[in-house]
């Protein structure tokens, strides 16, 4: 991720995007509010939610296995797939094997995070985004910039211009015209895919069932017309049972869109089972890794308590200013900087935890409570030992260190520093300046230490009254 | 109030000691007209935080072990004007030496001792400032996010600005959100804090104060630089200033 820096030099200086981005956060943060306000309990059912996702993680492997012979006993086709590549291979296969030529998904961020629809692509098949935001994206040709708005980059008039240049409609910005025109489109589709592909917003390892939920009833078709099922699952996605599911769903509608509940609520139990039925004739449940259980054996594992709702996207003040597209990788903001180096590698991605002040918004706002400031320290701590870090870094820190301890040296140096400091600012700034000062500079002045500092001060009167 | 009748310890912080000692002047006269005596214990640099917070995590062990062994030796509260450096003695000491029980020990026996200026002025002191002569100022106030997200204090500068008289608290829009200063995230990732900072100061400057307060001087380092590059009138300063400013007998302001 070596152009990290130009991403961010670029977003920080696009009006539009920022534009943007307002609009959005502050209708998320507003609606977020006001969902709070109606659940009195809401501090309960986040240390609830927290509790139960973390015991989870603690025992993801018992559960894991009896949640594949649930999920098994309810006729549910189950794979395990270490990486994205075979993760896509398995999805490649179903599709052959029904000789599928069409394929309609429903927003999903563990396939975006295996590239999945490339892949399928590439062997021939035509994929379609059912999702309203996912659709544009994909009309746009972009990448999702958000976890649950994907196209939170576009304003309205973007999307009514991609919609205009793409389907030749009239231009228009009112959102419910385009979602009409959208969704004319797109019905038409359902009916000829052979093939539906979602994620899971959560597994119930008792029921042997997994969970979806949406407010565009774009689920229930992608799971329901197609004669195949296929639900990529990230392998922490895990619930106990049915009691957890619903204060998780809870938490997770209110902080992803400021709802009481999502529209809509799909428990996928198994394939129809009989001709008269509805649903599709078979279901695959896809237990992607894809460096999860590298994750949990880290410092980092709380990470995979995360409900993917959004909500530290929308209260960071570092993705309020880059946008979800800088980040570089399938998650953006806060989960994204302590997620993408599990799952890629630090060594591709040690700049994302560096990319934060550690202000805490996220972790004041995770709706399960998850201490990503932490996980960002300790990420930076270990990108030590994978980080091109310049020796000014290095040699900068250590002498910090000793000085710091050597009191008396400290004085020393100090003096030379301040000396400089001093004779270069002129009323007690400076305007400009090398190395780290130089980046100070660049929008704001540096105070120059004191002439004396306190302790100085302090001694020379002591000296005087005694 | 425990740990140790009137006798306080002054944790200075490096920016208060070295950039803005006045500010370090100041608690020491509030903490004084309060009726304590306040002691500043010798050989204190700095808490550690850049290096904690630029991953290296050996280094900053070993200064904030040096702190704290020069704390340990001390009696009474330690009374520390930075919402950051106090954030990084209560807590994040613990976490830094999570994995040396002697060096944790130490850590929890100091940070006990700890305490933030506005939460010791108005926690344990219960310090009002209604009975100080009247003198005028909008306040725009900073709260920083290491003081109110990291230690939950919230309300204590607020009570303590909100009991002067003449002062007015002007509601800033984005009050909580974070300034950008982040220490060496600053420099490191200087677009980013940049384009942060020039949204906050935006919103100071539209609150219509004449006046920015905060507790914590990198917040106020980076702001008011920021302030001094647009060529603004606002005052900057640290809430401890506001409040020693209208103590009687301050007209020889040390510094
Ligand atoms: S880290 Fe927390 S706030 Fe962020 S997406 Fe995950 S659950 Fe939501």
């Amino acid at each position: 991720m070596t152009d990290f820096g130009d991403r961010v030099s670029n977003a920080v200086r696009d009006d539009h995007l920022h534009i943007a981005i307002d609009r959005a956060t502050a209708a998320l943060r507003g609606r977020r509010q006001t969902a709070l306000d109606s659940l009195p309990d809401f501090e309960d059912v986040r240390d609830f939610g927290r509790a139960v996702k973390l015991e989870t993680i603690a025992h993801l492997d018992e559960h894991l296995v009896r949640f594949e012979e649930n999920l098994t006993a309810n006729g549910i086709q189950v794979h395990w797939a270490e990486d994205g590549e075979q993760a896509n291979r398995i999805v490649l296969d179903i599709a052959k094997r029904h000789k599928a030529r069409r394929v309609v998904k429903a927003k999903s961020m563990a396939t975006e995070e295996i590239h999945l629809n490339a892949a399928l692509e590439e062997a021939g098949l035509e994929v379609l985004e059912t999702d309203l935001g996912e659709y544009i994206a994909q009309l746009a040709g972009h990448a999702p910039s958000h976890i649950i708005l994907p196209i939170l980059h576009m304003t309205r008039e973007d999307v009514g211009q991609v919609m205009h240049d793409r389907l030749g409609v009239a231009y228009t910005d009112d959102p419910q015209e385009m979602a009409k025109t959208a969704r004319t489109t797109l019905r038409q589709q359902f009916i000829e895919a052979d093939l539906g592909i979602t994620g899971a917003n959560f597994g119930v390892v008792d029921e042997g069932a997994i969970c979806l939920v949406s407010n565009e009833g774009n689920i229930r078709l992608t799971t329901s017309l197609p004669k195949v099922h296929v639900a990529v699952m990230g392998i922490e996605k895990l619930v106990p049972s049915l009691d957890e599911l619903e204060k998780l769903l809870r938490l997770l509608a209110r902080s992803a869109t400021g709802q009481k509940l999502t529209s809509y609520t799909s428990l996928i139990r198994g394939p129809r089972r009989s001709p008269d039925e509805e649903g599709p004739e078979e279901v695959h449940v896809i237990l992607l890794d894809n460096g999860r259980s590298q994750v949990l054996a880290g410092d980092q594992a709380e990470i995979l308590g995360c409900i993917r709702c959004g909500a530290c996207l929308n209260a960071c003040p570092v993705y309020q200013q880059i946008g979800g597209h800088a980040y570089g990788d399938t998650y953006p903001g806060p989960i994204g900087s302590i997620f993408t180096p599990g799952i890629r590698g630090l060594k591709s991605s040690y700049e994302l935890p560096q990319a934060s002040s550690l202000c805490g918004a996220c972790r004041d706002i995770c709706p399960v409570r998850l201490d990503i400031p932490r996980m960002l320290l300790s990420l930076r701590r270990e990108s030590r030992a994978v980080a091109p870090m310049g020796w000014t870094w290095r040699v900068g820190m250590k002498g910090f260190a000793f000085f710091a301890t050597h009191p008396r040296l400290h004085r020393w140096v100090r003096n030379v520093g301040r000396f400089f400091l001093r004779r270069m600012a002129d009323d007690g700034w400076l305007r400009t300046g090398l190395g780290p000062l130089g980046a100070w500079t660049k929008e704001r002045d540096f105070a120059v230490p004191a002439k004396r500092s306190l302790t100085e001060e302090w001694r020379a009167r002591k000296r005087k009254s005694s | 109030m425990t740990a140790g009748g009137t006798r306080v310890q002054l944790f200075p912080t490096c920016l208060v000691d070295e950039i803005r000692p006045e500010i370090g002047w100041a608690v020491v006269r509030v903490l004084e007209a309060a009726g304590l005596e306040v002691e500043l214990p010798e050989g204190l640099v700095c808490c550690g935080q850049p290096a904690y917070n630029a991953g290296f995590h050996p280094e900053a062990q070993r200064v904030l072990l040096h702190v704290l062994a020069i704390l340990d030796r001390t009696e009474g509260w330690i009374v520390i004007p930075s919402g950051s450096c106090a954030d990084m003695l209560i807590h994040q000491s613990h976490e830094l030496l999570r994995e040396d029980a002697e060096g944790l020990a130490l850590a929890h026996r100091v940070s006990a001792r700890c305490r933030e200026f506005s939460a010791f002025l108005d926690e344990d002191l219960g310090w009002r400032g209604d009975g100080l002569p009247r003198r005028e100022a909008s306040v725009a106030y900073h709260p920083s996010c290491h003081l109110s997200r990291g230690l939950g204090v919230t309300e204590p500068p607020k009570r303590l600005l909100e009991s002067l008289r003449g002062v007015e608290s002007m509601p800033v829009e984005g009050q909580e959100d974070c300034c950008g200063f982040g220490g060496l995230f600053s420099v490191k990732q200087a677009d980013i804090s940049a384009a942060m900072m020039n949204r906050k100061l935006d919103a100071v400057e539209a609150s219509g104060a004449d006046t920015l307060a905060s507790c914590d001087l990198g917040c106020l380092m980076h702001l008011g630089g920021g302030l001094h590059r647009r060529q603004s009138k606002l005052r900057v300063c640290h809430l401890a200033e506001l409040l020693a400013e209208r103590l009687p007998d301050d007209e020889a302001a040390d510094g």
